[in-house]
């Protein structure tokens, strides 16, 4: 009785493990499977022969490059000004008691229930009066909307955590509070900051909306992923869903440890 | 820190002092606000003013006040369907990804080995772009993809069937619902195996003590106490199941409209933003609610707030 339950249980882990996996496994099949694959009928699950030549054939693609460049710039600028306007807020509202701080708070969480359309939007209209329609600062800046709040209670999960104690005897010892937030706070802080940094690159590369929203020729890889996807044959759009999964996949496999850090304080 | 800097200026400082106390504390009441400014302005900048741009865009018509771009809205054929078809959507998927993850959350509980990587891989469609999503049930879905190699192979079909034509809308509905479910239930694990983890776990060995069954531990400890983490899942999915636009584009293309679909096609190729800043404002509008709503269902006693 006890072995068949534990079976069930075991089996139903695995299935969901499964259920995760094919997907992932079955995109990379296809865009890996060269071109035999593309025509073969029925499928096989196997990779016969497996080769780089569909997605090679992929990224010679004109526009490809520059649209891959494009998200790496995006992403880049999106987590330089999350961690910058983020991480100082976050270190306020671990290290302070002040007026005001539970409606920051709110503030913050409510940004979430936003929907992204209501900003994509009229950006465009003010962002081609202000010279930063299609380019990927501007949708940098429209991602960092999004990945600030998230920046904001990583960085305060993570201050949180380093014991005030420390700081203070750094000032005891005769450190300003910025010598001591530089010396003592920082480098503790460091990998957590450099996780947070990680989230808002993922959250910008993946982006959609407001990305094929303010772009036009300066796409970024999703925008013009979007775009072209009705005009190009299927191993071409499985090549380009794989080359967007695995560099995210691989950056929140790195950062898995603080996933949770963050949602534990984001409910208290 | 107020506390503590106001006694040192009023007692040891010498008679020039006091001023340069005074300002220090002033300062270091002031620098929590000026850690926070940057980011609070930031968000005003690219929060609230588009908000009002967007209400504006939406109630005017060539400068004047006037419902015309809601009765364009309206009036447009898909309208009916992306309102059916999102709310459809929401309704099917969210309900199936709770409960999904809830009783993944009790298995990572019960798991004895593997439990990181377990943890791991079901948390790995958190990192896939919505795009990536719907392409992957794509080279499942499509007409010589793998759903249909797997019906031929055991001979249930003879030739390739279409799932995601306009022809085979209840097929192409279940298959965008179940890449919304495979992509975004992940995110739902991740805030309720932080909300678990929260849970002082004498709490259920004082229940087991006193002979609850693990089905009346779930009910009556777990999931009263996970009432603050579900209802963050809840509005952020919700939120975000409105939104639903790269999965449907990469899997039925124009042949399953959604609201936020439709906000795209008017602003991008119709160039007109008056409509699709409608659209926005009814998106916005039923996402309020719907947080509105979670709010009132699971309002969390104030004891467990803090």
């Amino acid at each position: 009785m006890i072995a068949a339950r534990r079976l069930v249980f075991a089996t139903g882990v695995v299935a969901l493990c499964a259920w995760v996996l094919l997907p992932i496994y079955l995109i990379a099949l296809g865009a890996l499977g060269g071109r035999a694959a593309v025509y073969q009928w029925p499928k096989s699950f196997l990779p016969v022969d497996a080769s780089l030549s569909t997605l090679g054939a992929f990224l010679a693609v004109e526009g490809i490059w520059h649209a891959l460049i494009n998200s790496v710039i995006a992403a880049t600028l999106c987590m330089v000004f999350s961690i910058a306007l983020g991480a100082p807020a976050g270190y306020a509202l671990a290290r302070f008691q002040f007026r005001g701080q539970s409606a920051y708070r709110l503030l913050i969480m409510l940004t979430r229930a936003f929907p992204l359309a209501m900003l994509a939007l009229p950006l465009t209209v003010s962002f081609i009066r202000l010279g930063l329609y299609d380019r990927p600062l501007g949708v940098a800046l429209v991602h960092t909307a999004l990945a600030l709040p998230f920046a904001v209670l990583i960085s305060s999960s993570l201050f949180m955590g380093i014991p005030r104690e420390l700081e203070e005897a750094a000032w005891v010892f005769g450190c300003s509070r910025l010598e001591a937030f530089r010396k003592i706070v920082l480098p503790l802080a460091l990998p957590g900051i450099a996780a947070a940094a990680i989230f808002a690159f993922v959250i910008s590369w993946n982006e959609v909306f407001a990305a094929s929203v303010l772009t036009v020729r300066e796409r970024t890889l999703t925008a013009y992923l979007l775009t072209v996807l009705s005009e190009s044959p299927v191993h071409f759009r499985l090549a380009g869903g794989l080359l967007l999964i695995v560099p995210s996949v691989a950056f929140i496999f790195a950062v898995r440890r603080y996933l949770f850090a963050m949602w534990g304080i984001a409910n208290r | 820190m107020t506390s503590a800097a106001e006694p040192r200026a009023a007692t040891a400082a010498p008679a020039q002092a006091p001023r340069g106390a005074a300002a220090r504390a002033l300062r270091a009441q002031a620098l929590p606000y000026l850690l926070l400014a940057p980011s609070l302005i930031f968000l005003a900048v690219l929060f609230a003013v588009p908000f009002v741009q967007t209400v504006l865009l939406s109630v005017t018509d060539g400068g004047r006040l006037s419902l015309a771009n809601y009765a364009k809205m309206a009036g447009d054929l898909n309208f009916t369907l992306s309102v059916r078809n999102t709310f459809a959507l929401v309704l099917t998927v969210i309900p199936v990804q709770i409960v999904l993850a809830l009783g993944m959350a009790m298995m990572l509980q019960k798991l004895r080995f593997a439990r990181d990587i377990v943890l791991w891989i079901w948390t790995i469609p958190l990192a896939v772009s919505d795009l990536a999503a719907g392409l992957a049930w794509f080279a499942i879905l499509q007409d010589s993809g793998y759903l249909n190699s797997v019906l031929y192979s055991v001979g249930a079909i003879s030739d390739p069937q279409a799932w995601l034509s306009y022809e085979t809308p209840s097929t192409l509905f279940l298959g965008i619902a179940a890449a919304e479910i495979w992509r975004a239930t992940a995110i739902v694990l991740v805030i309720l195996v932080a909300g678990v983890q929260l849970i002082p776990r004498e709490y259920g060995e004082a229940a087991e003590v006193f002979g609850a069954t693990p089905w009346q531990r779930f009910c009556r400890i777990t999931l009263p106490l996970l009432k603050p983490s579900l209802q963050t899942a809840l509005i952020l999915r919700t939120v975000l199941a409105f939104e639903v636009f790269a999965v449907v584009y990469a899997l039925g293309g124009r042949n399953f409209p959604v609201l936020v679909g439709e906000a795209f096609v008017w602003q991008h190729e119709n160039q007109d933003y008056g409509v699709a800043a409608a659209y926005a404002v009814l998106v916005m509008a039923v996402s309020l609610a719907a947080t509105v709503v979670y709010l009132r269902a699971l309002r969390v006693p104030r004891e467990q707030q803090s």
